[in-house]
């Protein structure tokens, strides 16, 4: 093979190779996207069960009930117009309160509740993912948690 | 040979592009589904006995400028000076709404600084907040003489908006 | 006064940094001499005006002077002396003041310490600096001035957040900026090179210092955020993929590239377009993280501002100076000699592939960070893309990579045969697979992808191993002699060494950690016990301690390993009442091996179990280790005479230069 020869195969090859990648990575974005969800955004879509989806919202006031070993809590969530029951198994981040906007990566169930594998706050001044604060002001009402709180936890 | 030199620099003009798109979406600056509708109902009582309380009968008769603010808030101590001048011209009524403070804080504040409020109401819990749509503080509201909401302000309240955003709202609501 | 004083100093900085642009780049395309010189004493002038304002804002912050809006949002008089001067940089106006700070250090290092660059250089670099410093310092003091004052001041401070009261977060900026900042300098000689035509061997050994001082703390930087995140977020994880994340190491994977590149040209002149376009790649990634940080357009684990106007402005000054230098690379490429033809095969091959497999990592975490910005201006969808997308693409272009660096040190510039580099490497070889076989012993069935993980680290280790043994002829001449030959290596084969064993104990490290991790999340009463990867894990329950300025519940966890105390780990919930705020600490208990690590929780209610979370990390302090390595490597090539800019004239110096060097 002459020199020539040999580099147009090498740089082909290579080509080929980089197309592969890009191929590849397309794809591996297309199965890993994890689309967001208001309560109310639930209502109107379908989701299957298999999905995994992130749902967002305020944790409503006084849903908040733990089970007897403290491991398993369910709490609603709501963007003040709808709200959905979410249940997690785990220990829930610090930053977590009821009337705290608070994101959850998980699946919903064909009984309607959401069992989330992840929940997410902030770890900054502010407390309300924007996610979240989008999805309350698009249904007309929002909140944000000041640094400090007149009550205790 | 030349064509490939140029690939890096269009992918990087792609990417300004979207950029541009992606600040134009900028959360802040979400118009208020509350403007032009009626100032939700509310009825708060005063930070301490003997001063007024601010209830939503109040904003009736006249123009008022409605200042969610805290104690805790330090954005608000920098619009405190403009808010102060306001007062001052008597354009509007001014009437704060203390946000989840503590009564004794949010007085300690004004007695230090000036109070430029003429009404003033306690939402300790923050729940008319949420009525009115309110996202952090400091936050204001044009209120006009029969109870709508006319214009919505986040964050701190600079000469420049109250320039352009408040004054000719405020004029055009004297007619 | 003093804050006015800082203020004041500002805007003279950046009419020096003015006058440092104009003079060094017009100064250089007009060969003007006077010009050239001068650019010196202006980057200096800059430095000194930057460094009092820096110091007016610390010392606003240490005498917690409340009558500065930047003090008394982010700062209390309650605050430790350390996390007061920290706090100067722990929130998004003084880190764009630290940014412009490092960035004229550097310019002062290249007038101290590179007075033997050729003065057209020297000054074109110092030229393109100054434009960058004009620009941050322009967005300072129009969208971010630290100095702003507020009046009446307040009686204290708001800044009180327990979370950013921690030596890993205090020091993390510093180290990133560093390695950020110091990239310009690559960026600047980039530029300098396309203006001038002259890019080449002479070029490279004259950036090749910069480049490793900027990478290494850089490496340095990434490593303590991700220490950080390992202690203080409490999951036992240290890596996220979070745009922040990805932000910082963007840059780190093309100045890896840009490294290795380098010393293709210093060597061999080829690989010129890849380095250029390298140089101006890792700090335009730099400048596109600080702009994903700071205007909102990403959302993260610490964003700082949602300010709209700064994120046009930085839009702005990354479109002028990406753009620039990009369509400046556009035009002047093809003036830049073509390379000395290589077979694929060779040590040229090698690092060719080095740059693209790292190249396109780089691309597929910035596919991956940017998309869902990309599908949001889009469509109404908000997506987040997580960490199965980048484990899914990253790794297949990375390990290769690191089978790959074992050989590379073995083969011949121009043309080489791999078949007997595998015979010299049989060792390493044979090292892997016993390594990945005692790996399976051990954890059997827990993960193929971790034999793979720990098998390579330990090829690469073992080809580290045979390279060394090779060099100094060990076995084959007397030990005496191969320990003279041991001084006479120079340092940055050293640097290189230590460097990818660093990587190689890093992969390990990650690999134990992640995959081989044992978890137990439980809700334990006092007297109960769990167990853990072999240990015996009792609560002795939790008591009521009071801190300097926090109340916190204090787990007490005996580990036992048979009937041995090994171990006791107290992890705290703390309360901060002045912040209203709740942490956790975890308890980590480190040893060469493995970290035990321990979280408490919550109470369900008084006097009920405790949720706790134990984990058993195998190996997760390489990953630490691995990364000081790494940072030591790049050090340890500075040491080398040749690297910097110290060995004898090469052909391409022979260029009439104005002034000597």
């Amino acid at each position: 093979m002459t020199r020539k020869r040999r580099r147009l195969v090498f740089v082909l090859s290579g080509l080929t190779a980089l197309g592969l990648a890009a191929l590849l990575i397309l794809s591996a974005l297309e199965e890993n996207l994890v689309f967001f969800y208001s309560p109310s955004d639930l209502q109107t879509k379908t989701i299957g069960a298999e999905e995994r989806i992130r749902i967002g919202g305020l944790v409503e006031e006084g849903s908040l009930t733990r089970s007897s070993d403290g491991l398993e809590v369910n709490f609603r969530v709501t963007d003040l117009r709808t709200s959905l029951a979410v249940r997690y198994r785990g220990l829930l981040p610090d930053l977590f309160r009821e009337g705290q906007g608070i994101v959850a990566e998980g699946h919903l169930q064909a009984d309607g509740v959401f069992l989330a594998s992840e929940v997410l706050a902030k770890h900054d001044e502010t407390y309300m993912p924007p996610e979240v604060a989008r999805a309350l002001k698009k249904s007309g009402h929002w909140q944000e948690d000041p640094p400090e709180e007149s009550e205790a936890e | 040979m030349r064509m490939k030199f140029l690939v890096p620099l269009l992918l990087f003009a792609g990417l300004v592009a979207v950029f541009l798109a992606g600040l134009g979406r900028d959360p802040s600056i979400v118009p208020s589904p509350l403007l032009g509708k009626p100032a939700p109902e509310f009825a708060l009582p005063p930070l301490e006995a003997g001063m007024a309380g601010f209830k939503k009968e109040d904003l009736l008769g006249g123009a008022t400028l409605v200042n969610f603010f805290a104690s805790w808030c330090v954005p608000c101590k920098a619009e405190h000076p403009l808010l102060m001048q306001i007062k001052k011209e008597g354009r509007v009524r001014v009437a704060g709404i203390a946000y989840r403070d503590k009564p004794e804080a949010a007085l300690k504040w004004l007695k230090q600084d000036g109070n430029p409020y003429d009404r003033i109401g306690n939402d300790p819990l923050g729940r008319t907040a949420i009525d009115w749509g309110v996202y952090g503080v400091p936050e204001s509201y044009l209120v006009d003489r029969e109870g709508r909401i006319r214009w919505k302000h986040v964050g701190v309240l600079m000469p420049d908006n109250w320039q352009k955003d408040f004054l000719p709202r405020i004029e055009s609501l004297e007619k | 006064m003093i804050p006015e004083l800082g203020h004041y100093a500002l805007v003279l900085a950046l009419f020096a940094a003015g006058v440092q642009a104009i003079l060094g780049l017009l100064g250089a395309i007009r060969k003007d001499a006077y010009w050239i010189l001068a650019s010196g004493p202006a980057a200096s002038t800059q430095f000194l005006f930057v460094a009092i304002a820096f110091l007016a804002l610390t010392h606003a912050f240490v005498t917690s002077d409340f009558s500065v809006y930047t003090v008394a949002k982010y700062s209390h008089s309650a605050k430790p002396l350390l996390y007061k001067i920290t706090g100067v940089w722990g929130n998004h106006e003084g880190s764009m003041l630290l940014w412009a700070f490092i960035l004229a250090i550097y310019g002062q290092l290249l007038v101290s310490l590179g007075k033997k660059l050729p003065h057209k250089l020297r000054a074109s670099v110092l030229g393109v600096q100054g434009c960058l410093s004009t620009g941050f310092l322009a967005f300072i003091l129009f969208t971010s001035n630290p100095f702003l004052r507020l009046d009446p001041a307040p009686m204290n401070g708001q800044g009180l957040n327990p979370l950013l009261q921690d030596p890993g977060l205090a020091f993390h900026p510093p180290f990133l900026y560093l390695g950020y900042v110091g990239f310009s300098v690559a960026f600047a000689f980039a530029i300098a090179g396309l203006i001038e035509g002259d890019i080449g061997a002479a070029w490279a050994r004259r950036l090749r210092p910069w480049v490793l001082a900027a990478w290494s703390f850089l490496t340095l930087g990434i490593g303590l955020g991700s220490w950080w995140a390992y202690y203080e977020l409490g999951w036992g994880g240290f890596w996220f993929w979070d745009p922040v994340e990805n932000a910082s190491l963007l840059p780190w994977l093309a100045g890896t590239a840009l490294l290795h590149s380098i010393g293709v040209v210093e060597k061999r002149e080829a690989l010129k377009s890849w380095t250029v376009l390298l140089a101006i790649l890792a700090f335009s990634l730099s400048l596109i993280g600080t702009f994903l940080v700071r205007s909102g357009v990403l959302v993260s684990v610490h964003s700082f501002a949602t300010d709209p106007a700064r994120g046009v402005f930085i839009l702005g000054l990354l479109a002028v100076a990406i753009g620039g230098a990009l369509a400046l690379y556009a035009a002047r490429a093809q003036t830049l000699k073509a390379a000395p033809a290589f077979n694929p095969v060779s040590r040229e091959g090698g690092l060719l592939l080095n740059n693209v497999l790292l190249v396109t990592a780089s691309a597929s975490v910035f596919l991956g960070t940017l998309y869902p910005l990309l599908l949001e201006s889009v469509s109404e969808d908000k997506v987040s893309v997580g960490p199965p997308f980048f484990n899914a693409t990253a790794l297949p272009l990375l390990l290769p990579l690191v089978f790959a660096m074992a050989i590379g040190p073995f083969l011949p510039w121009k043309k080489a045969d791999l078949f007997p580099v595998f015979q010299r490497l049989w060792l390493a070889g044979l090292a892997s697979l016993a390594v990945a076989a005692g790996a399976f012993a051990f954890h059997t069935g827990k993960s193929p992808l971790a034999l793979l993980g720990i098998g390579l680290a330990a090829w690469l280790l073992a080809g580290n191993g045979v390279l060394l043994a090779e060099r100094l002829k060990l076995f084959r001449t007397p030990l005496g002699a191969s320990l003279g030959r041991l001084r006479t290596l120079p340092g940055s084969f050293f640097g290189m060494l230590v460097a990818h064993s660093g990587i190689a104990v890093l992969v390990a490290g990650i690999t134990g950690a992640t995959l081989w991790q044992s978890e137990e999340i439980r809700a334990l009463n006092p007297g109960d016990s769990v167990a853990l990867a072999g240990y015996d894990i009792r609560f002795a329950g939790a008591t009521r301690v009071a801190g300097p300025n926090y109340l916190a519940d204090r787990g007490d966890f005996r580990v036992h390993r048979g009937d041995r105390l090994f171990a006791t780990l107290t992890p705290e919930r703390r309360y901060y009442p002045v912040e209203k705020r709740w942490t956790t600490e975890a308890a980590i208990h480190t040893t060469w091996m493995a970290d035990l690590y321990a979280v408490l929780g919550e109470q369900a209610e008084a006097g009920g179990p405790w949720a706790v979370r134990l984990y058993h990390n195998p190996l997760a302090p390489w990953i630490w280790i691995g990364t000081l390595l790494i940072a030591l490597g790049g050090g340890l090539s500075l040491t080398d005479r040749r690297v910097r800019g110290k060995g004898p004239k090469g052909p391409t110096d022979q260029k009439p230069q104005i002034g000597k060097a």
